[in-house]
């Protein structure tokens, strides 16, 4: 195999003569190593005139799964659209690994994968043929070995043969993941990949995507699905009415908007709060069985400011005896709600 | 230039047309024989010679246009508006290819096809009627250059179309009448001299005396008027497929 040995040589030899990039090292550091995706001002209007998308700054940082909540209509979709090259841009601009996505489409295009939120297919062709379509699509020569890898990650080897007319929905969900995955992508988006499927094929596709994030694909995925984005998701970003209202790490994002509820299961039910206890924002419930007290999560300081030990105090004072207690923090669904109600 | 993919696209379309080979080879075979049996066999006996060739003989290169200009625009269509008619048009649109690659597979597949079936088509000719090709290289020429624009002007209205209405719209309402009142089952020197000068505003006439020409040496108009006229099908076909990926007209919003 002369001609490859040669040809590696060559190849590394280019790669060491070429000058060193201009801009700080840190800069370069940054976009090149941390950030996969850099969208940048981007807005989109329809030409029925809707705003789908308005100045939207985003950076995805490689190898981390991103999920981006919204409402219906939020513009979801759309943004994945334009990063993907779908839509048109009306302003701003979206950098894949350092390329501009209109520019220099190629080199952006062929590193991304997209499963759509639509059920579409080909109907009558194989499971096999059009997952092998998409890589040849892509540029990538025949690899059957990897086709076959990929089927078998997604449960569908024995259905290769199948025309996809004859698969659940479930399965062309799947199917529509293969084809995504046929051309090895660094970077998968998911629009909705889990919407009207059951529970357990859900837990497995969540599998699937842990799986690909360990093998170092980036990925950014929509959802409407909270439990999917708390499940799933290294950080989180939610969108409302084309803006991204909220970026942050999941678990910051807990912390910080969570709110902790303390529930005191007591020993004698209570018709009605006892006096000296209106400072603390109690309510009775279950029928006076048990208070709740709800404070702010966020506050978890070493001094007491979430002011649980003083209520036990006044509760003591109070003669009120408790059998059990239990906190529980925001779920991930009562933040987003409460964040789109707030500022809508 | 991403060769692997125009080769996909290529291949995926020729293999849709295996899969549906009844419709696609099957039925254009059966009904230019029909046309062979009635206008040929039929009618043609009663009718003397057209300008020292057979009736049969001379119906046979306006058959074939027929044929070539009804299919290239109906697999061209169906071939990019089922894409986007079932969604799987995103794929297309964000695979790293160019617009210019994604017609030459389309346009290519459907091109190719139709140039397949119009030798069958001759071949199936040839069993019903003798004739001669005096200028073959010609003949290749004009096939291939007619398949090659109505398969562009059939990608256009698979894009155009926003539902089968509309895609069938044109074939049936343009292409057929224009075809059959372009002098495939006669020469226009047999009509009236008004009907004559109007025919000539039919642009199919110059694509089936051209095609005629190339295989008894003599047409309705000069040669290079035929050329002439599919060249600048061509380029007006060209012009309207770039404008629509350079606008992203029904594809991008």
């Amino acid at each position: 195999m002369p001609t490859s040995s040669t040809m590696t040589e060559s190849s590394l030899t280019h790669r060491d003569e070429v000058p060193a990039p201009q801009g700080t090292r840190e800069e370069m550091a940054r976009v090149s190593e941390d950030c996969v995706i850099r969208v940048e001002g981007l807005s989109k209007t329809y030409d029925s005139g809707f705003q789908a998308l308005r100045d939207v700054d985003l950076a995805i940082r490689r190898g981390e799964i991103f999920a981006l909540l919204g409402p219906n209509g939020a513009g979801k979709t759309t943004l994945i659209s334009v990063i993907c090259g779908l839509v048109n841009a009306t302003e701003g601009r979206v950098l894949v690994d350092g390329h501009d996505n209109v520019r220099d489409y190629r080199r952006a295009r062929e590193i991304i994968g997209l499963v759509p939120q639509e059920l579409t297919s080909e109907a009558f062709s194989t499971v096999w043929d059009t997952v092998s379509f998409s890589r040849g699509l892509f540029g990538k020569p025949r690899d059957p070995a990897h086709i076959e890898r990929v089927l078998k990650s997604l449960s569908l080897w024995d259905k290769r043969r199948n025309r996809l007319i004859t698969l659940s929905g479930g399965m062309k969900r799947r199917v529509l993941i293969a084809k995504a995955l046929a051309h090895e992508p660094e970077i998968l988006f998911l629009d909705e990949p889990t919407a009207g499927v059951d529970v357990e094929l859900r837990r497995d596709m969540w599998e699937v995507v842990r799986g690909l994030r360990d093998s170092g694909v980036t990925i950014i995925l929509t959802t409407h699905y909270i439990e999917e984005a708390e499940e799933m998701a290294d950080r989180i970003g939610v969108i409302r009415a084309g803006e991204l209202v909220l970026v942050e790490e999941k678990h910051a994002l807990m912390r910080q908007l969570g709110r902790k509820e303390l529930t005191l299961q007591l020993r004698e039910p209570l018709d009605r709060l006892p006096d000296g206890l209106d400072d603390h924002r109690l309510t009775l419930a279950e029928d006076g069985q048990a208070l709740i007290y709800t404070y702010d999560g966020r506050r978890d300081g070493d001094d007491d400011q979430a002011g649980i030990a003083e209520l036990l105090a006044d509760l003591d004072a109070a003669g009120i005896r408790f059998k059990d207690l239990h906190t529980r923090q925001s779920s991930l669904e009562e933040i987003f709600v409460r964040l789109v109600r707030e500022e809508a | 230039m991403n060769l692997q993919s125009v080769k996909t696209i290529y291949q995926a379309e020729m293999a849709r047309s295996l899969r549906t080979v009844l419709q696609s080879i099957v039925s254009p075979v059966i009904s230019t024989s029909l046309y062979f049996v009635v206008f040929g066999a039929a009618i043609g006996t009663r009718i003397s010679e057209v300008e020292g060739v057979s009736y049969g003989a001379f119906i046979v290169p306006g058959l074939i246009m027929l044929m070539l200009l009804t299919q290239s625009v109906s697999n061209a269509s169906f071939g990019i508006f089922f894409p986007r008619f079932s969604g799987s048009i995103y794929e297309i649109l964000s695979a790293p290819i160019s617009y210019f690659e994604v017609v030459l597979g389309y346009v290519g597949a459907a091109a190719t096809k139709s140039v397949i079936l119009g030798l069958i088509v001759l071949g199936t000719a040839s069993l019903f009627v003798p004739f001669s090709i005096v200028h073959p290289l010609v003949m290749l020429l004009f096939l291939v250059l007619t398949a090659l624009t109505f398969s562009l002007l059939g990608f256009i209205i698979g894009i155009w179309a926003d539902g089968f209405e509309k895609l069938q719209l044109v074939p049936l309402l343009v292409i057929t009448p224009l075809t059959f009142l372009g002098g495939t089952f006669y020469s226009i020197d047999m009509l009236p001299p008004v009907w004559q000068a109007v025919t000539l505003a039919n642009p199919v006439v110059y694509l089936v005396s051209g095609f005629r020409w190339s295989f008894y040496g003599m047409g309705d108009v000069s040669i290079w008027a035929s050329l002439g006229m599919i060249l600048l099908f061509l380029t007006v076909a060209l012009a309207v497929v770039s404008w629509i990926f350079r606008t992203g007209y029904r594809l991008k919003p």
